[in-house]
């Protein structure tokens, strides 16, 4: 009890469970950052794009074997990316830009409204029933000395680094990535640099999208998937949106694997019971809004008049 | 040759009109000054010709072509850039990211892509973009010697180099007609001085310059014609000496005699 080896497995456990609300975070903040909207609907957009993957990847598995299995695994999460950022980009374009202009309630209205419809759309399309994904390896635990460490949980972490290092180039060095920001801190200037606003928000919808695709796919191999796979895990990744401090695309990656260690090590150490782990999230919630509104490390905005 | 010309422009809000069937034109070449009272309708004008705004009735022609009603980032494509009376600034970027944005459209457009294209264009051709916006920002924020303070945050730049660095990014998007808000506001008579000297350099550049002033020293020394706005009309335009002695002029000014 209470050894190394046992820490380090929580730890390993909370980072792969950060990393992914990570991911999911980052799509809420970037659209936070530039709309001032909540897209309720992303959880919903990550449920879209794994049963793509799912089915695709169902499709072209076959009889593959070893390395080309996580291949295909890896083409199928792609194709599943593609779809929830055509997705995301669509639902952006009729449900979210002709608000725009509304109350700020509206828009919201909508991606709640929008959220309902993709689940819906999926349970009758697909039925409710889970659907499991296969693991494209054996997933049994690598024991490195007393530590033991599945493939599934060493792939998340793998794919979760690759995606926020390629993002945070993106967004700092890319020219897209820049006008990106810009279009964050004043629409009207960046119009006035002949960017192309509306463009600019369709592909932060893309993106955020795609990413939330990914993180969804990933943990499908253990929760498998159904139509409401996004909502809890959406919710508790707009928590750590919040928790990093919204509109803020590094504070939604410290925020997310701070808050997958919470949970898990609040489990594990300080005997929270396992049944009220989802709980875990949203106390941290009302606390940061209590202590830190704006989010560790959002800056405490003045409000624009 | 006439450059942009608007006419009968009206932009109401509501019940109040801020400007009122104005014609405005301004010729190739020369420096035109904008001057009236405080809310006389100045800057709704400009909002209304760079598309921040759109007008009530009344039409806006650039280079021949209706550019009523456009989206801002269209007319900024088509060469019209602009200051802001108070400087608007991305704060939170770089001297040089600041620039660099002005050419942005420069940049990558040159197949008909879809925006996943873009964006995936735009991730693996990042250094090549990178430089060719950095080459030319480079060229300009020289222009306002201002190449030392690149990596700094915009909003760390003392507040006249603030105003150059605006007027450097909107140069950035090579406008063939630049309005310049209020540009001398809050300046020390060098710091108008010298920007009097740059007005003339943009000018000798081939750049047509519009600007709203309310320093009569700085409009009357380099402005080549200047029109008057009063209660959103037009109420005078002409030469500084003209402007000077035309009597509608003084009053919007000074106020009638008798009242």
């Amino acid at each position: 009890m209470g050894s190394w080896a046992e820490f380090f497995q929580h730890l390993m456990n909370g980072l792969t469970l950060g990393g992914i609300y990570a991911l999911i975070a980052l799509g809420y903040t970037m659209v936070y950052g530039i709309l001032k909207f909540i897209n309720f609907a992303h959880g919903d957009i990550l449920m879209m794009g794994s049963y793509i993957g799912l089915f695709v990847y169902n499709a072209i598995r076959g009889e593959l074997l070893g390395f080309w299995t996580i291949i295909a695994f890896f083409l199928s999460m792609l194709v599943g990316m593609m779809f929830s950022a055509i997705l995301g980009m669509a639902i952006e374009k009729i449900a979210y830009k002709p608000l725009r202009k509304a109350t700020r309630l509206a828009p919201l209205l909508s991606a709640i409204g929008v959220s309902f419809i993709l689940s819906n759309l999926a349970a009758w399309m697909w039925g409710t029933k889970s659907k499991k994904l296969e693991y494209p390896f054996d997933n049994s635990p690598i024991h490195l000395g007393d530590i033991a460490v599945t493939p599934h949980q060493i792939m998340i972490l793998v794919v979760v680094v690759v995606m926020m290092v390629a993002l945070k180039l993106f967004i700092d060095r890319s020219r897209l990535g820049k006008a990106m920001r810009a279009t964050s801190l004043d629409q009207d200037t960046a119009k006035l640099m002949g960017i192309k606003v509306d463009r600019i928000i369709a592909i932060t919808f893309a993106i955020g999208s795609a990413l939330a695709a990914t993180a969804g796919f990933l943990i499908a191999l253990e929760i498998k998937v159904y139509p409401s796979m996004g909502t809890m895990t959406g919710l508790k990744a707009f928590v750590a949106a919040v928790v990093g401090g919204i509109g803020n695309i590094s504070g939604a990656m410290v925020g997310g694997i701070l808050l997958g260690l919470i949970e898990t090590f609040g489990v594990a150490l300080l005997g929270i019971p396992y049944a009220l782990r989802d709980t875990i999230a949203f106390i941290i919630l009302i606390i940061i809004l209590l202590v830190k509104p704006e989010g560790l490390l959002g800056k405490a905005e003045k409000e624009k008049v | 040759m006439t450059l942009l010309e608007t006419q009968k422009l009206t932009r109401a809000y509501g019940g109040v009109v801020a400007v009122s069937e104005v014609d405005f034109e301004v010729e190739q070449g020369l420096i035109t000054g904008l001057i009236g009272p405080n809310g006389a309708g100045k800057t709704t004008l400009f909002n209304n010709i760079t598309g921040l705004d759109v007008p009530t009735s009344g039409t806006v022609q650039f280079k021949g072509k209706n550019i009523t009603g456009k989206n801002a980032h269209t007319i900024c494509r088509m060469g019209i850039a602009r200051t802001f009376q108070n400087i608007r600034l991305f704060k939170e970027l770089t001297v040089l990211e600041n620039v660099m944005l002005g050419r942005h459209f420069k940049v990558g457009r040159s197949a008909s892509t879809g925006r996943l294209a873009t964006a995936l264009k735009s991730f693996f051709s990042m250094e090549e973009e990178e430089s060719i916006m950095r080459e030319h920002a480079l060229k300009w924020l020289s222009f306002f010697h201002l190449e030392h303070l690149v990596d700094e945050l915009a909003k760390n730049l003392p507040y006249g180099h603030q105003r150059e660095l605006e007027i450097a990014r909107a140069l950035a998007t090579e406008p063939s007609l630049l309005f310049l808000d209020e540009p001398a506001a809050g300046m020390n008579p060098q710091e108008t001085d010298a920007l009097m000297k740059t007005i003339r350099k943009i000018r000798s550049l081939g750049i047509t310059v519009v600007l709203i002033e309310h320093d009569m020293k700085l409009v009357m020394n380099i402005c080549d014609t200047i029109t008057v706005l009063n209660y959103g009309q037009n109420i005078a335009q002409g030469t500084p000496s003209q402007i000077k002695r035309n009597p509608l002029v003084v009053e919007a000014y000074l106020g009638k005699e008798d009242a």
